[in-house]
């Protein structure tokens, strides 16, 4: 089993903490996983990406040619990343902040995550959003593990965990 | 896989973590991308430990404190990337003429000049020729993964008391700042370690003086000759590398760091479109001392090396010093920030018929 993700958007989005998330729910099963971030100087505002993998064998180079899953928060993002497509890539595409044409021959689930999180009074969670969608589409690891892992990232502040892991249970639902 | 307890930590922050248990007392440092988790994590770290953090006003200022430091025997530490790695030059060279253990970390970034915060390989030269002024090496390990980040910086600490010389650890913006989920293994080799009577306020009797300058006739000569014997002993102790050499294999990737993972992932590309296992792999782990002896080994049973790094061909001077003219060595490079990719590589090696 060997699953590689890019993560991409702009920097205050919650990319990398969702790459992060992805790869440490990976490390609870005993799997490998690596992530390795790519971000400019700045902390918001400019662009992120992150890539992860995880793989049930050791894992060789931190990049990733043509990603298994591509997360795309907004439109740079998506022009960037289109091009390494290959045809059995998943994409999840924020139309909140990206369009895309429907006669794309890939698999693209596109969602207006950052309104839906918005409505839930919570934009920051967006990307909880999307990892809620992901996981029914790829079940990568188990809901509990999932869960786990978000309870323990954010568990310096008690106050958001609940938050989080209630907008992953609505991204289950979309 | 049925190791449990794994740590999901950047290799910067796993630099940080050797040196709080390797006993690092002192660390100064000045921020900048793409080694900060490393400052980070030390200005957090060190305090809890009781031990000394510093964020300096500059990089001069930080090599030269950490001079004082390992002056007055302390395990010290100082860390960069590329542009600041420059800066310290002068203080390093100080350090390798006084005789002091230290350790400089060196997250390399694109250059020259500010260049950009994308992971390069461009210091091979720096770090491995001495850097500073004066006939000095200092001992480099090139780790390629978060745990041997942890491991080598353990290590480096060791070898820079033993020897006493500075050790740089060359990591770049991908070991640096990918994370993965390690467990924290000591280096294997342990070196006896006497305690340091040569330090300031240490003396038994007569007075300890730590220093570079040398005026008096021949005297510095003697001086150069006892580094010199020191350099050619580490030279026959410290040479580490690891190498993949299938049976069957035409080609032998030549890479460190970063690249040499990359190099895993060629091979297993190439493996599949050719059926069979052509491609070996030879990674240097300490890039001075270079393992010339092995890597002639190595390739005696191959047709063709390519060299791969994120430069436009520093490792490939030594390559070639190590194998003259036995075998033809083709090099793949790419620099300022960007990757070589997977894809890229595989098509120049078939395309110049190396397997």
């Amino acid at each position: 089993m060997k699953l590689e993700f890019i993560i991409a958007g702009f920097g205050g989005q919650g990319i990398l903490s969702l790459g992060k998330i992805i790869a440490r729910a990976g490390i609870k099963e005993n799997k490998f996983a690596s992530f390795m971030p790519s971000y400019g100087a700045e902390m918001r505002g400019g662009t992120a990406n992150c890539k992860v993998i995880i793989s049930s064998q050791e894992i060789a180079s931190p990049y990733i040619n043509h990603p298994d899953v591509l997360i795309v928060f907004n439109q740079p993002s998506w022009d960037k990343f289109r091009p390494k497509l290959k045809r059995q890539s998943l994409v999840l595409l924020n139309s909140s902040l990206a369009g895309f044409s429907p006669s794309y021959r890939i698999k693209v689930i596109a969602c207006p995550f950052t309104r839906v999180a918005r409505e839930l009074g919570m934009e920051k969670a967006a990307n909880m959003i999307v990892l809620g969608r992901l996981w029914r589409e790829i079940k990568f690891v188990k809901e509990l593990t999932l869960k786990e892992t978000i309870e323990e990232y954010f568990s310096s502040r008690r106050d958001i965990v609940s938050k989080n892991l209630e907008a992953l249970a609505r991204g289950k639902e979309l | 896989m049925k190791e449990q307890n794994k740590v999901f930590i950047t290799g910067n922050e796993a630099v940080g973590k050797a040196a709080i248990d390797a006993g690092c007392q002192f660390y100064a440092g000045y921020p900048i991308t793409p080694q900060n988790e490393l400052t980070a994590y030390m200005s957090r770290q060190m305090r809890k430990a009781g031990r000394v953090f510093i964020q300096a006003e500059s990089e001069l200022a930080a090599v030269n404190m950490v001079f004082g430091a390992a002056a007055a025997g302390a395990r010290a530490m100082t860390s960069s990337s590329s542009p600041g790695i420059s800066l310290k030059q002068e203080g390093i060279s100080y350090l390798a003429g006084a005789e002091l253990p230290a350790v400089i970390v060196n997250a390399q970034r694109g250059g020259p000049g500010l260049g950009n915060i994308g992971p390069s390989q461009s210091d091979y030269f720096q770090a491995t020729r001495g850097g500073g002024h004066g006939d000095y090496r200092t001992i480099v390990l090139a780790p390629t993964s978060v745990e041997e980040a942890y491991t080598f910086t353990c290590l480096a600490f060791d070898l820079a008391d033993f020897y006493r010389t500075p050790v740089v650890i060359l990591s770049d913006a991908i070991i640096g700042q990918m994370a993965e989920g390690i467990v924290f293994r000591p280096p294997s080799r342990k070196y006896s370690l006497p305690p340091k009577d040569w330090a300031l306020g240490r003396a038994k009797g007569q007075q300890n003086i730590i220093r570079s300058l040398y005026l008096g006739e021949r005297v510095l000569e003697k001086h150069n000759l006892k580094l010199q014997r020191k350099y050619r002993l580490i030279e026959r102790k410290e040479v580490r590398f690891r190498q993949h050499l299938p049976r069957e294999a035409s080609l032998l990737i030549v890479a460190y760091g970063s690249m040499y993972r990359l190099a895993k992932d060629i091979a297993v590309e190439l493996e599949g479109k050719k059926n069979k296992k052509s491609v070996g792999i030879f990674c240097p782990l300490s890039l001075w001392p270079f393992p010339y002896k092995a890597l002639a080994q190595a390739c005696a049973r191959v047709k063709n090396v390519l060299v791969l790094e994120m430069s436009y061909g520093q490792m490939l001077e030594d390559v070639k010093l190590a194998l003259g003219r036995q075998k033809p060595i083709y090099f793949f490079g790419r620099a300022g920030g960007e990757v070589p990719e997977v894809d890229e590589v595989c098509r120049f090696i078939l395309k110049h018929k190396l397997i």
